[in-house]
């Protein structure tokens, strides 16, 4: 699990992955999404990491669920949520969103300090909203485009704007930056099982909704991202429960 | 405490509105009333039938049929999901795609129906002109922890608005099968997408027994 779980270590692969696919160029089919040049390489990740997550990670979120009180979890999730939120207020302010900013700021001073260092969420007791932003979505909101859609191993769905996100918000976690090594991988590792808990649920139903669990996951999250960076696409699409408009 | 007061007098509040309309939909409903009359008649049965929240699908697609079918424009809907190819599908693979793909949603969104408790709807003010004919609801469903995002498209028809696509925490419905759907007919035309969506809903329909 440690070895899994160092955060270095990930990195490592996921800068790998990112030559890799650099590497391959523009593998793809007649069918290609033009989002998803890496099509072939991602393809393979995703069946990896989806392997993986069949092996350990759903048993293990699965087994936590049902053995686990749930005030328990919703402490362990308020104490990462907490965490999460500071560097939401850098981005947030990185973003000149000072109202955001002042939120959510407000609603990390609050649980840190009246909640015990985050696990009971008092923040939002007080309805102080949690604006999440990480660094992928500061590089969006200055003008960086997002590249191609990119899996990262362990990591999952992303894209090369988004992958050096993630390298900024590693090097930044407070978690990751914690000196002592078995307190580091111990919360680490509770922090995966906490994420992985909270999308029990939401995998099941994707399990059943997908016609191909790939591209599924892909739209998903290419649309969900450009939502959160304020790039939704309004274009008006064409009825085709109608007659075909005539040829000018 | 206060905040779970006023939750369970907007509860009150829905039911009323519900009783008093149900009996007359009126054809000049604005877009946002049907929304929120739609949403507590529904949100009333579930808390009341037991084995809609444990997900007996009998009783689910009832209900389905019955209450949220007839306010959606399931036909548009599904030609906007299959794009191009809606228009060279005979009526009956029109038909045999709208069926399935109605199977797939609801069994998709019937877990969800098992963590329906306490929660309420918010209907967020509309921005629209009286003169649209398509609009927007936005809407959150407040229970415990954030607010979920649920917003819908509208389309005014002969009788009054139907529903053509909704959004879940950002994501359309529509555009998210859009992929899917041509990725099938590319492959294997519309026949090809027709068993593809039978087939995972009868692997659904095993696992679920």
């Amino acid at each position: 699990m440690s070895s899994l779980t160092s955060t270095p270590r990930l990195l490592g692969l996921a800068a790998f992955s990112l030559v890799m696919a650099l590497l391959q160029g523009c593998a793809t089919g007649p069918n290609a999404n033009p989002a998803d040049p890496l099509e072939p390489l991602n393809r393979t990740v995703f069946s990896v990491n989806d392997g993986l997550d069949r092996a350990i990670f759903k048993p293990v979120a699965t087994a936590y669920n049902e053995i686990t009180p749930s005030p328990v979890r919703t402490g362990v999730s308020n104490f990462f949520g907490n965490i999460a939120d500071a560097w939401s207020v850098v981005n947030n302010a990185l973003q000149l969103k000072p109202k955001e900013t002042i939120e959510t700021g407000m609603r990390v001073a609050v649980n840190t300090v009246f909640g015990f260092a985050g696990v009971l969420d008092i923040g939002s007791e007080m309805r102080l909203a949690r604006n999440k932003q990480d660094f992928g979505q500061t590089l969006g909101y200055w003008g960086v485009g997002s590249g191609a859609y990119v899996v990262l191993p362990f990591f999952g769905p992303s894209s090369v704007r988004d992958s050096v996100g993630t390298v900024v918000d590693s090097n930044f976690d407070l978690v990751s930056n914690i000196k002592n090594v078995p307190t580091r991988n111990s919360l680490v590792g509770a922090r995966v099982v906490d994420k992985r808990t909270e999308f029990l649920d939401a995998t099941n139903a994707l399990d059943q909704a997908a016609l191909d669990k790939y591209s599924f996951v892909r739209d998903l999250y290419l649309q969900r991202r450009a939502v959160s960076i304020g790039k939704e696409t309004t274009d008006k699409e064409e009825r085709f429960d109608l007659p075909a408009p005539p040829v000018k | 405490m206060l905040r779970r007061t006023i939750a369970q007098l907007t509860v009150v509040l829905f039911s009323l509105t519900a009783l008093t309309t149900a009996t007359v939909h009126a054809t000049d409903e604005t877009p946002d009333g049907l929304i929120k009359r739609v949403s507590a008649e529904v949100l009333d049965n579930i808390k009341s039938d037991k084995s809609v929240q444990a997900g007996d699908m009998t009783k689910v697609m009832a209900l389905v049929d019955s209450q949220i079918m007839p306010n959606v424009s399931f036909t548009r809907m599904t030609a906007s999901a299959v794009g191009r190819s809606w228009r060279q599908a005979t009526p009956e693979q029109q038909k045999r795609l709208q069926d399935e793909f109605k199977t797939l949603l609801i069994r998709t969104y019937s877990g969800a129906l098992a963590q329906v408790k306490d929660q309420t709807i918010n209907i967020k003010p509309l921005r629209a002109a009286a003169t649209d004919t398509e609009v927007t609801v936005r809407t959150e469903v407040m229970g415990r922890g954030e607010p979920i995002q649920l917003d819908y498209r509208l389309e005014k028809v002969a009788k009054g608005w139907k529903i053509y696509d909704l959004n879940v925490l950002g994501v359309w419905l529509v555009e998210t099968y859009r992929g899917q759907f041509a990725q099938e007919i590319n492959a294997k035309g519309i026949d090809g997408l027709i068993s593809s969506l039978a087939e995972r809903n009868k692997s659904n329909a095993a696992k679920k027994s």
